[in-house]
């Protein structure tokens, strides 16, 4: 089989998986160096596709052969998709020839599980050493951790790459206990805790070094910390595979980014696969749900929210037909309005279309002058989200009841259906 | 009023405009006195018309924020001709109007930023689309040219990036104002390009072609989104914008296909790895192994399992105790905290480092020591991205009571040290009041002795002033047990 069709099966095999950051680690550049690469912090994508999705990484698995049932994943054992297996070599090869074409950041590297999860995670790093040591690639690396791998192994994988991953895969235990039955929460949760105090081990060894004051007239030395995931980890969920509600998802995901400070969870519209088993919703998937969810995680990490607080219906789903900021506020009207030349931080964000950026230029103008609905215009603003729920010296809003105001606010747009 | 004009060199020449700007602000020459332009639109203007800036006093006092000069370092780099008028305006504006410095709503200032903002995603964007295609000139390793087509003035400004990320790589960009090459040491500028000076598509780009079709999903199709981001001017020097359109067209047959297929039949199923259930109590009683240390670690795989009470489930692992299996000594806190969770052992966080202390100062050894908690699993509530330790409800130490007695079962200590109240109730049967109580042996449900005492964490909790007199007290009610400590030392 040639690279070409490796390359076709083994890119389908990994379009499924959401992340794709290449943003949050260190600055370095191959200055100096033997290689090529370079990260400056702010990732960088080279690509988009007509879903929609940035392409930063190169994004494949090393093999789709995997022992493994999880009834949602097209390379499940079951399945009837073609199989292919990358050499350590073929990857590194493509990964540098991509890079030098300036069409990735670098690479993201998945397997299916073969033989064991200890075989198949050194598989996974030795294809990272080999990038890292032998051609001194400075770009980014992300890998797929392997769940159960042992712990010299995730040390080892920790060393090279920029951030590494576990899948959480569902947002319970009991629905991976159903939808993959081979794949162990307990062992996931306990290799998400392992990165963490690794994660942290690095940080604090990285500022204790730099604490160290060197003698006068000589040049200040600090020996290097040893790296560690310096982009952190993150995870993905699937979302619409099994019967857990936004309320779940979202609870679990608190307890993630608070357990294992994690950087991103990354939800996952379960979108139909070829092969697919019959236990599982075949349909378009979900994504205004799946975009609701990613609005409600960035409520928890930069607007102050508590999981608990967000998902206000009984049924436990976030609206579809407004964002989760809006349909907070509409359901604590009480709350509004807030007095935009006077209000603290805390409830400025919690405002409807004021951003975590306005805010904070908000707070800065005021202590200048008095801010006037021209200033929101100028910042931007959506004003017409945002002036119902403001008090300014030239606006006062009316009093309106949640159906008018949803109402004026946009028409409800509807989950798409693709075959409307 | 007469026209200061002022013919800077090139559409970038910074160090032109800041001279410039010092001398007319020394001046006091207004901004709408002043007219500027770029070398390229010089002619277009009758310049012997135009008064030479007189010279005199540099305007080495005006004084600027610091971001002030990043701003107009982004701003000269932008294809609008007003460019060096503005940040003439700007910085006339700094020098009189105090209170501009402080105003991040003015409109002057927002425009500037408006414009470094579009400077900045040009940048970016230059960064992220430029294609390299290698050229094979008699050099041992190929030279990689792009074309590329900036909108603003930001090739200068962008060599730098691509010369540390691609150092040691012959490579040359030509864009249609400027071009650039790079030999692995220095930055060569040059006059424009013209496209056709670039190399064709090789065989190399096909494997990126291939990758592209492949990594896009079609049930997900997101047009807006991707022009969004990806805007349709860039598409024409992207090789994989052609297949946008055909991909495009084949996605929702593509998607149609996948949901109307029958399910597959399985190929193959290789048997279920053995996994236990979740534990309960019927389970836990099953036969354990004679030997202690294997029924001890039996146990401990059963706790991971157990959710006999919900906090089982937000936990990372059960911590379970540790320690010899003959010690004549156990030692029972109240759960395992944020630490304890994440590592797998108790008394590894804060308090477990003031107990080793006591355990230090008291000149035993913890080597000889079970220690372990009344409840195996972290309770806490989510504070933002804190976990804060939640004490534990009687009924959960209650669920998780039979695992504290099958450990003292296996390890049969001689006494019991309970430290705070939590691990007091499980061990006596009862709640015990522990600050009367503390220092005292009381009788355990098993007739072991216990000695009651608070726990290391109230000691970190209590006020700052009386810390050491509270854990001098503290190692004062840990001393009692130390006969049984002295007779592990015999052995």
């Amino acid at each position: 089989m040639n690279t070409q069709l490796k390359l076709a099966i083994l890119a389908d095999a990994a379009k499924y998986d959401a992340s794709c950051a290449s943003s949050g680690t260190e600055r370095r550049d191959s200055l100096g160096g033997r290689g090529l690469g370079s990260t400056e912090g702010m990732g960088i994508c080279h690509s988009y596709a007509p879903d929609g999705r940035c392409i930063s990484l190169l994004k494949i698995l090393l093999t789709n052969f995997c022992q493994y049932d999880c009834l949602y994943c097209v390379n499940r054992v079951t399945s009837n998709v073609p199989r292919a297996r990358f050499s350590v070599d073929e990857v590194v090869q493509l990964t540098l020839d991509f890079y030098r074409r300036n069409c990735i950041e670098g690479l993201f590297l998945s397997s299916g599980i073969i033989q064991s999860p200890d075989y198949t995670m050194e598989q996974v790093v030795e294809v990272a050493r080999v990038l890292r040591e032998e051609h001194d690639f400075r770009g980014y690396i992300h890998l797929k951790t392997i769940p159960d791998a042992a712990p010299e192994l995730l040390a080892r994988a920790g060393r090279y790459a920029d951030r590494l991953s576990i899948n959480i895969e569902l947002p319970t235990e009991a629905g991976l206990a159903t939808l993959a039955p081979e794949k162990d929460a307990p062992a996931i949760k306990r290799s998400m805790a392992r990165l963490r105090v690794h994660i942290d081990d690095a940080k604090e060894a990285a500022q204790a070094s730099e604490a160290v004051v060197s003698m006068p007239r000589t040049k200040p030395k600090r020996a290097k910390a040893e790296r560690f995931a310096p982009a952190g980890q993150s995870t993905q969920m699937i979302v619409g595979a099994d019967a857990a509600d936004d309320r779940a998802i979202l609870a679990t995901s608190a307890q993630l980014y608070g357990s294992y400070r994690l950087r991103r969870v990354y939800y996952s519209a379960f979108s139909p696969i070829p092969d697919a088993a019959s236990s599982l919703p075949l349909k378009a998937p979900p994504l205004v749900r799946e975009h609701r969810l990613y609005q409600a995680d960035w409520l928890m990490r930069f607007y102050g929210f508590g999981h608990e607080e967000i998902v206000a219906s009984g049924d436990g789903l976030l609206r579809l037909d407004v964002d989760p900021k809006l349909a907070w506020a509409l359901a604590h009207r009480e709350r509004f309005p807030v007095d935009l030349n006077r209000a603290p931080r805390e409830l400025l964000l919690r405002v409807p279309g004021l951003g975590a950026k306005a805010v904070e230029r908000v707070l800065a103008a005021r202590r200048v002058r008095r801010l006037r609905s021209d200033d929101l215009k100028r910042l931007r603003v959506p004003l017409g989200k945002a002036l119902p729920f403001l008090l300014l010296p030239d606006h006062r809003p009316r009093a309106i009841d949640d159906a008018q105001l949803a109402a004026k606010l946009q028409p409800a747009p509807v989950q798409g259906a693709l075959f409307a | 009023m007469s026209q200061i004009h002022i013919a800077l060199e090139g559409e970038i020449d910074w160090d032109g405009f800041r001279a410039a700007a010092r001398r007319l602000l020394a001046q006091g020459v207004a901004p709408d006195e002043a007219s500027w332009s770029t070398g390229t639109e010089a002619d277009l203007f009758d310049s012997s018309a135009a008064g030479a800036p007189p010279a005199g006093d540099d305007g080495a006092h005006a004084t600027v924020p610091a971001a002030f000069i990043d701003l107009c370092e982004r701003v000269r780099l932008h294809r609008e001709p007003s460019r060096f008028a503005l940040m003439y305006r700007l910085l006339w504006r700094l020098q009189h109007e105090p209170a501009l410095r402080h105003d991040p709503l003015d409109a002057d200032v927002l425009r500037a930023q408006a414009m470094a903002k579009a400077v900045g995603r040009d940048l970016h964007k230059m960064r992220a689309f430029v294609r390299f295609r290698p050229v094979h000139d008699g050099q041992p390793e190929p030279l990689h040219v792009a074309w590329f087509e900036p909108e603003h003035h930001i090739v200068e400004a962008n060599a730098p990036f691509f010369m540390r990320r691609f150092t040691h790589m012959r490579w040359a960009i030509l864009t249609p104002r400027r071009s650039v090459r790079c030999d692995g040491t220095s930055l060569t500028f040059g006059p424009g390009a013209a496209r056709s000076d670039a190399p064709p598509a090789d065989a190399g780009e096909a494997l990126w072609l291939t990758y592209y079709r492949h990594i896009f999903n079609p049930a997900r199709l997101k047009l807006d989104q991707m022009r969004k981001e990806m805007p349709r001017r860039y598409w024409r020097n992207l090789p994989e914008a052609e297949l946008i359109s055909e991909l495009t067209a084949h996605a929702l047959p593509r998607t149609g296909r996948m949901v109307d297929a029958p399910a597959t039949v399985p190929r193959r199923r290789i048997a279920l790895l053995a996994m236990e259930d979740t534990v309960s109590r019927s389970t836990a009683s099953k036969p354990l192994p004679s030997d202690p240390a294997k029924a001890l670690a039996a146990l401990r795989g059963a706790t991971d399992r157990c959710r006999e009470c919900p906090i089982g489930e937000h936990a990372t692992q059960s911590v379970f105790g540790e320690g010899p299996v003959k010690a004549r000594l156990m030692v029972v806190g109240e759960q395992p905290g944020d630490k304890e969770d994440l590592q797998g052992h108790p008394f590894v966080g804060p308090a477990g480092h003031l107990f080793d202390k006591a355990i230090e100062d008291l000149s035993w050894d913890r080597s000889q020591i079970y220690v372990t908690n009344a409840v195996k699993h972290f309770k806490y509530e989510l504070r933002g991205q804190r976990r804060i330790h939640k004490t534990p409800t009687q009924r959960e130490a209650a669920a998780c009571l039979h695992w504290l007695e099958s450990e003292i079962e296996q390890v049969q200590p001689q006494a019991l040290i309970a430290l705070g109240s939590t691990a007091t109730r499980s061990l006596i049967g009862h709640a015990v009041p522990v600050l009367k109580a503390r220092g005292t042996w009381l009788t355990g449900q098993h007739t072991l002795p216990v000695l009651v005492t608070v726990h290391p964490s109230a000691l970190l909790r209590g006020d700052p002033a009386l810390r050491d007199e509270a854990y001098r007290q503290w190692l004062e009610d840990l001393s009692q047990a130390a006969r049984y400590m002295a007779g592990a030392a015999r052995g």
